[in-house]
């Protein structure tokens, strides 16, 4: 609701330009990959944990990606797939560490974001020499694979990417997951209270690990997604992203302490994003004001939950 | 449905005969207990039981058993060793000395959890359930009902749902909506929701302790009854209150531990409320005292 109330506020504020099939366009190709990645950091969140190196993974997964395709000549078939293995062993890597040491997952993954943010562009230089690696598309399989992560529908610029197929499926997926399997009861009572579900058998280690992995998949599949539809990759790429993640989750209504949330909110909390992220320079404000907007719109959102959710819960009990 | 209803009446005669079958073979000698409820072996019995931290003695040769049907109430001052008792009982303490016996074979509890599969329930006061979780979720939290195969299994909602209901209904328990939010609950239905979900996964033995403690008087009330209904059920209720009047009212057994042991083991025909309430207090522990000031 609050996505449908700021499009109509920037179509009003932009004469109507918001209206328009291409601004569409580019409202939701903006919003997709913070989209998917927002969705698994909201189940994440749910179950009680932040992942801060979920950004520079989506740099990790393009670089590895890069340096495989383009210096080591490998099939970007083989590429894609060894990255996702390094991927699900970094989330492997952060919920082994959250789950064994007790400390705070804020602490480990943001140990994980410097660590791999030093480390993807330090690798890059070293193998390839420079931090912008290039021609990925000369590797064998380049084609087949561009066809599955970034088909073209509609002509530029009313073009719409395959990825938001991709984006809709992850949020009905997760959706499943989270409301209609058992898996899903466990992601909510692990946030909800962890003690009491480990109390009654559920394994709150196991499901949180596996939501560490599954976050660091869904960098990878960003990160892979915009290295084959680019053809080239930044290997500083996705620092700084980690937060956008995290406000999208909050702004859709995960519960930053955990048990509480959905699948749907970080997906429309990522699209509130790419509202605002085009549609404030449509309205002919100087587009610095995005993050000035996105920290007010983080307060109010949370606020807003916070004071509906008290209200709506303190009157069901009555 | 049927399941559910018909599950504690089918382990009770089958539990019965096997249990019968046993006691021809082996009577077990019992001093404190003959002539009383005879005829029904006991779901748990406790031989000799004690327990040492260190150099201290905080639980010495308790005896007791505990009856299918019946509320045992265990009463007695702090560090008396009541919860040192039901502890063990509940595997969370192991004992140094003395035996269990569950259905008259001896056994040892490793964790609660262990002790839990085996049918021996302890509900705590810090309830297990996850606040903003709804009722049904928290009843199968950790044991969700399934149906389908494969990636297609899913947790089976509709039967999580009506499963729950029917548990409360038949405990008497009515929470409203099943989808409402467990923190949303009274003390009184939290407990009502926790003593449910214990009978539902078959608690033989179902350890409370101090259910009681933090309600208002109505709140207790419906507890105590349900407490009540539960025995009437053919669980044995270990029932652990600092209150006179609530033992009282539900208790079939008293059982009082005075610095470590078990002093009194008494039916409550043989108790008034006025001599429950001067055992409760301490009973010749009591008289002790007022000598000593008497005497100062």
């Amino acid at each position: 609701m609050a996505a449908a109330l700021l499009f109509i506020f920037f179509s009003i504020a932009s004469s109507g330009a918001m209206l328009e099939v291409p601004t569409i366009a580019r409202v939701l190709d903006t919003a997709w990959p913070y989209g998917i990645i927002a969705v698994a950091v909201g189940l994440l969140m749910i179950s009680g944990e932040f992942d801060l190196s979920a950004g520079v993974m989506v740099g990790t997964a393009g670089a590895l990606l890069g340096v495989m395709a383009t210096e080591w000549g490998m099939n970007l078939w083989a590429a894609v797939f060894l990255s996702l293995l390094v991927c699900l062993a970094l989330g492997l890597w952060n919920g082994v560490l959250v789950v064994w040491t007790g400390l705070p997952s804020f602490v480990i993954t943001l140990g994980t974001f410097f660590g791999l943010r030093g480390a993807n562009v330090a690798l890059s230089k070293y193998f390839t020499g420079d931090a912008l690696i290039e021609n990925i598309d000369d590797a064998g399989g380049y084609d087949s694979l561009h066809t599955i992560v970034a088909t073209v529908f509609g002509t530029a610029p009313s073009d719409f990417r395959v990825s938001l197929i991709w984006w809709a499926a992850f949020i009905l997926i997760a959706t499943w997951i989270l409301w209609r399997t058992k898996i899903g009861n466990w992601i909510f009572a692990s946030g909800g209270d962890r003690d009491a579900a480990r109390a009654v058998g559920v394994p709150v280690n196991g499901t949180k690990i596996g939501l560490f992995m599954l976050t660091a998949g869904a960098a990878w599949f960003v990160g892979v997604s915009s290295a084959i539809r680019y053809t080239s990759v930044q290997a500083g790429q996705g620092v700084g992203q980690e937060f956008f993640y995290i406000i999208a989750a909050v702004v859709g209504g995960c519960r930053m302490a955990g048990g509480y949330g959905s699948a749907v909110g970080p997906a429309i909390g990522a699209l509130i994003w790419g509202i605002a992220f085009v549609g404030i320079p449509h309205a002919g404000w100087n587009s610095d004001w995005r993050w000035a907007f996105l920290g007010v719109l983080l307060l109010v959102a949370t606020l807003i939950n916070h004071v509906v959710g008290e209200r709506v819960r303190t009157a069901r009990s009555g | 449905m049927s399941e559910t209803t018909d599950t504690p009446g089918m382990s009770d005669t089958s539990d019965a005969n096997e249990l019968n079958a046993q006691s021809d073979e082996a009577p077990a000698p019992r001093a404190e207990e003959s002539g009383a409820e005879s005829s029904e072996p006991p779901v748990l019995e406790v031989r000799g039981l004690g327990r040492r931290f260190g150099s201290v003695l905080a639980l010495e040769d308790v005896n007791v058993s505990l009856h299918a049907g019946e509320v045992t109430c265990v009463v007695g001052d702090n560090g008396a060793g009541k919860s040192v008792f039901i502890k063990m009982l509940c595997g969370l303490i192991a004992p140094s000395s003395g035996e269990i016996l569950l259905d008259g074979d001896p056994t040892e509890f490793s964790s609660p959890r262990q002790a839990r599969s085996q049918g021996i329930v302890a509900v705590y006061q810090d309830l297990a359930l996850a606040p903003l979780m709804s009722l049904w979720r928290n009843f199968f939290m950790g044991a969700e009902p399934v149906k389908g195969w494969g990636i297609f299994q899913r947790f089976d909602v509709a039967f999580a749902k009506q499963a729950m209901q029917a548990e409360l209904e038949k405990l008497g328990v009515d929470l409203g909506d099943p989808d409402r939010a467990a923190h949303t609950l009274s003390g009184g239905e939290r407990q009502g929701l926790a003593i449910a979900r214990a009978l539902y996964y078959g608690a033989r033995v179902l350890i409370l302790d101090e259910p009681t403690s933090a309600l208002g008087v109505r709140q207790s009330g419906a507890v105590l009854r349900l407490i009540r209904r539960a025995a009437q059920q053919g669980t044995a209720v270990v029932l652990v209150t600092p209150k006179p009047q609530h033992a009282f009212w539900v208790g079939d057994r008293f059982l009082v531990f005075q610095r470590g042991r078990l002093v009194e083991d008494r039916k409550s025909e043989t108790l008034t409320l006025e001599s429950l309430s001067y055992l409760m207090a301490g009973g010749t522990e009591v008289e002790e005292l007022e000598t000593a000031i008497a005497t100062a």
